[in-house]
């Protein structure tokens, strides 16, 4: 009964070829396998293009005297050095403040989600969080410029009048075009990123030690401090860099919302103290050309150096734990 | 008819004459030194303790071990007359000629049972007519006493079945290719005692037309299916795996002549 | 109502019933309505403190809720049932506040946008360009740079989609040892680069090759596929380790060549993941400014042609038009509408594509 039946099915069959010899379908194999690998080494070449590039266009700028340079309409300092060197420090305020912002709400968040939201919940609520990761950044400068800035202006106005004595809260002046509402705005975000990597972090925590702690009476509380939060902390500690690189780029938002000005300045409320390396960019490039447009190139190049740095430091945090803990 | 049959199948049983093999993960020895025949038309058994070897030695009879990175071999599998090693021969023919089936059955969840079974037709861009496919289906379930359960149902996916309805569909697909030789890795590990039946019935009727080797943790089973058997073991963890001794099915488990063989045989350790 | 245990004496703690000294001591606890008559009493007590000291508006109202249900909730929870049990509610009522907190800004972009989006959405601000619109005319719409988009990012997606597909196999299928590692490495280094910077390397690219004039559609979808690739890649990788090694064995074991094995085994079985991750990726470049206005600017009528000229996407005419101010802005938000509804549809569409054609055993 069980027996092939022979008729038709031998022709399948090569018996008249002997028996194991190559095939010819080893060079589309091959071929297949060339291709993938050319699609992987086309990362390694176009980081390297990238960085090249930049370079060779920034190269003007990088060699020009000052004198050429200050031929440049909007070009008002000593050298290349002391006219990117504001804007660094900007970019890098506005990102710190985000990353204050960001950071403990991340946290609270992803807490809720892993640990507190019923289980049913929390694949929704993530989703939810996931929404604000993908509305568009023009239209986050829209909303911080036309709706939150007039939001925080009474906020603002407070903090100044009452705690004005403090220079971080000095002198305000409405709109609220400075660079703290800038920041809220980047927290707003980078928040479904940090939010993301934490909760992965902290579902990842193992059940044992959450159960360890609960059995040894702990609160939940209790329970998220000693064994969830240790766990996770250098998780945390990446995705805030994460969220850092990303807040380090961001054009639009800073952009539309920030009046500009090139001082190293600790007034968050006050307009005209601060601008971005990118939004700067974004603001001069339309306009610009010939040794402009280097000199801007060359600032470009700063920033990727910075988000690089940021990036790679970020990685060499998740790998080392992955190595540690053997989790990935 | 039945007759006509096994004579086009005759000539398909192939026999595997294995010397002197010997199998690298990387730098580590797993399996050393085994030389054994594994007869035509019958099925071979290979037991011994978890870690001795025996299911990687399996891999080497269709190179199936390459998948895993840095494995190798020394020595010689030679399948009527021809050494599976050879420098000429490419991997993807042998595994056309020695099929495999697995320890966990593993249907295609993209395909229905019918495509299932043509898989081994269909991933290699062959073409094949509609009736000549059908015919294929059905003479493989077939083979497989699967036929009967699953004829009015060919168009579901091959996920719906039961676990050992799923690994009858694995043997059928793995003979739709049509081998010379199947082997099986444990086959019934994951499998209820009333699909294990089912299966050792199958390899029983199987071995009329196909040279069948398997792994086996079950020595009662081993007795069961098996005409000859293959006793592996291991000196201790970091050691290779060898072939202790081999015989007739009924020597090894009433007399064999080594004593690991009876201490294992009887329970004693493994 | 949450000031009352407040004003009682805060030396009534534990049930005198059972000393402090019983180790099996029944713990005294809030009832589960606790919290909510917290939130109950907190938003009263908010409405007529803000009642008395001015009109009350929603946002305060909330606002002096929340900080009196904190204060409330965890005073009376360290009154009736000790300190710990009090931290344990306060970090409670601050992990759920900052949910609800990250709400906000969600619930009241999409609001504002949907709500001064509608002003001038319409099928004809869909479906006109820009020619011919300028100082207060309400006129005009956005047909030329939803073609530009479309454009720009379809040509975005097809530079990236092959690429990522094919290095993810790379890095499951064939990778091994410090190229394949480095590649890694330099994929998540990738996914790091400011958008800014990724215009300005296609700009520097195309103006290097074809004169410092040179402006086209292209440039900008050569910007946006840096920022793509390495989102494809990731997200293929992942649905390629999802796919149970168990098959490919299948399909070896069958004499099956590897190359046919990932092409109609591996990419079969991932096909909706992997269509899931590039419109995902889709969404996230379609609403990318900065590098397209670097390099493809903005005009005010439809350009079919990547290859030349300057062409209009959505965003930088959300930029544009905002910029321009007075009615301007009325058209900016409506291209803010027209440019989420593109997002929310390619997220909704992705994940119906993950749902229903996933196929089921591989779970």
């Amino acid at each position: 009964m069980a027996v092939l039946s022979p008729a038709k099915t031998t022709k399948l069959t090569s018996e008249d070829e002997p028996a194991v010899k190559r095939s010819k379908g080893g060079i589309a194999g091959r071929l297949f396998q060339w291709l993938s690998t050319a699609a992987g080494l086309t990362i390694l070449v176009t980081l390297a293009a990238v960085a090249g590039f930049l370079i060779l266009r920034a190269w003007p700028a990088l060699t020009a005297s000052p004198a050429e340079l200050q031929e440049i309409s909007w070009f008002k300092a000593d050298s290349l050095l002391s006219y990117v060197g504001p804007l660094i420090f900007g970019t890098l305020l506005a990102s710190v403040l985000a990353l204050l912002i960001a950071v403990p709400l991340s946290v609270g968040i992803a807490l809720f989600i892993s640990h507190y939201a019923p289980r049913r919940l929390a694949q929704g609520l993530g989703y939810i969080i996931d929404l604000l990761a993908a509305i568009p950044s023009v239209v986050y400068g829209l909303w911080g410029a036309l709706w939150l800035a007039p939001v925080l202006n009474p906020i603002f106005e407070w903090l100044t009048s009452s705690l004005g004595f403090i220079p971080l809260f000095a002198g305000y002046q409405p709109p609220a075009k400075n660079i703290l509402t800038a920041s809220i705005v980047l927290g707003v975000m980078i928040l479904p990123i940090i939010t993301a990597v934490a909760r992965e972090v902290f579902l990842q925590t193992p059940r044992l030690h959450e159960e360890a702690a609960l059995a040894l009476g702990a609160t939940r509380w209790e329970m998220v401090r000693m064994a969830v939060l240790p766990f996770g902390r250098s998780g945390l500690v990446s995705a805030s860099m994460l969220g850092l690189g990303r807040a380090l780029g961001e054009t639009m938002a800073v952009l539309m919302i920030l009046s500009p000005g090139f001082l190293y300045s600790f007034f968050l409320l006050e307009p005209g103290q601060h601008q971005s390396i990118a939004a700067n960019i974004a603001a001069k490039f339309p306009e610009a050309s010939g040794l402009s447009v280097s000199a801007l190139i060359a600032t470009g190049l700063a920033l990727f150096v910075i988000t690089l740095v940021v990036n790679m430091f970020a990685r060499w945090i998740i790998s080392r734990r992955s190595e540690f803990s053997g989790a990935n | 008819m039945l007759g006509a049959a096994k004579k086009e199948r005759l000539h398909m049983s192939k026999r595997i004459e294995v010397n002197d093999l010997n199998v690298y993960y990387g730098d580590f020895l797993a399996v050393e030194d085994v030389s054994m025949t594994i007869e035509a038309r019958s099925v071979t058994a290979l037991i011994g303790p978890s870690g001795c070897g025996k299911s990687t030695f399996l891999r080497t009879l269709n190179r199936m071990h390459e998948v895993i990175p840095g494995a190798r071999v020394q020595g010689k599998a030679v399948m009527d007359g021809q050494n599976l090693y050879a420098d000429d021969v490419d991997p993807v023919e042998v595994r056309r000629q020695v099929g495999m089936v697995f320890q966990r059955p593993n249907p295609f969840p993209t395909m229905s049972i019918a495509e299932n079974v043509l898989a081994g037709v269909k991933l290699n861009n062959k073409r094949i007519s509609k009736s000549d496919a059908n015919d294929l289906v059905e003479s493989s379930l077939q083979a497989a006493n699967l036929w009967n359960e699953v004829k009015d149902r060919l168009a579901r996916p091959g996920s719906s079945l039961s676990g050992g309805q799923q690994q009858r569909l694995c043997i059928a697909r793995a003979i739709a290719v049509r081998p010379d030789v199947l082997l099986m890795d444990e086959p019934c590990s994951a499998l209820d005692p009333i699909s294990t039946l089912a299966i050792e019935d199958l390899m029983s009727e199987l071995k009329n037309d196909y040279t069948i080797v398997v792994v086996t943790h079950n020595m009662q089973q081993a007795a069961r299916v098996s005409d000859r058997t293959a006793f592996f073991n291991i000196a201790g963890t970091g050691k290779p795996g060898r072939l202790i001794e081999m015989d007739d099915t009924s020597t090894m488990f009433s007399s064999p002549s080594q004593q690991a063989t009876e201490d294992y045989i009887s329970g004693r350790f493994g | 109502m949450t000031t009352l245990p407040l004003s009682s004496t805060p030396a009534a703690p534990a049930p005198p019933g059972r000393g402090a000294a019983s180790g099996t001591a029944r713990r005294s606890r809030l009832k589960p309505w606790a919290p909510w008559a917290a939130a109950g009493g907190s938003l009263v007590l908010a409405f007529l403190v803000t009642l008395v000291a001015g009109t009350p508006s929603f946002a305060s109202v909330v606002a002096l809720a929340a900080v009196f249900y904190l204060v409330g909730l965890t005073a009376w929870s360290r009154i009736v049932e000790g300190p710990r049990w009090a931290t344990d509610r306060l970090a409670t009522t601050l992990v759920t506040f900052a949910f609800g907190l990250a709400l906000v800004p969600l619930i009241s972009l999409l609001w504002t946008v949907v709500s001064k989006g509608s002003k001038v959405f319409s099928l004809t601000f869909l479906n006109t360009n820009m020619v011919g619109v300028f100082g207060d005319m309400t006129e005009g719409g956005v047909y030329h740079a939803i073609i530009g988009t479309v454009l720009i990012t379809a040509a975005a997606a097809a530079i990236s989609v092959p690429i990522g597909i094919l290095t993810a196999i790379y890095l499951v299928e064939y990778g091994r040892g410090p190229m394949a590692r480095g590649i890694t490495f330099l994929v998540d280094v990738m996914t790091g680069i400011p958008s800014i910077v990724a215009g300005l390397f296609a700009f520097s690219l195309f103006t290097l090759i074809f004169g410092p004039a040179y402006r086209a559609g292209i440039m900008g979808a050569v910007a946006l596929s840096l920022l793509m690739t390495p989102v494809v890649i990731r997200s293929v990788e992942e649905m390629l380790r999802l796919v149970p090694n168990e098959l490919r064995e299948a399909a070896y074991a069958l004499g099956v060549p590897k190359w046919l094995t990932i092409i109609k085994v591996v990419l079969r079985t991932a096909i909706a993941g992997i269509v899931t991750g590039v419109m995902l990726a889709v969404a996230r470049v379609i609403g990318e400014t900065a590098p397209l206005l670097l390099t493809v600017g903005i005009i005010t009528k439809v350009n079919w042609d990547l290859f030349d000229g300057l062409m209009t996407t959505l965003p930088v005419y959300a930029y544009n038009q905002y910029s321009q101010g007075g009615a301007g802005v009325d058209r900016a938000w409506a291209a803010a509408l027209t440019l989420i509804l593109i997002v929310m549809v390619l997220n909704l569409i992705a994940r119906l594509v993950s749902k229903f054609f996933s196929p089921k055993a591989a779970r």
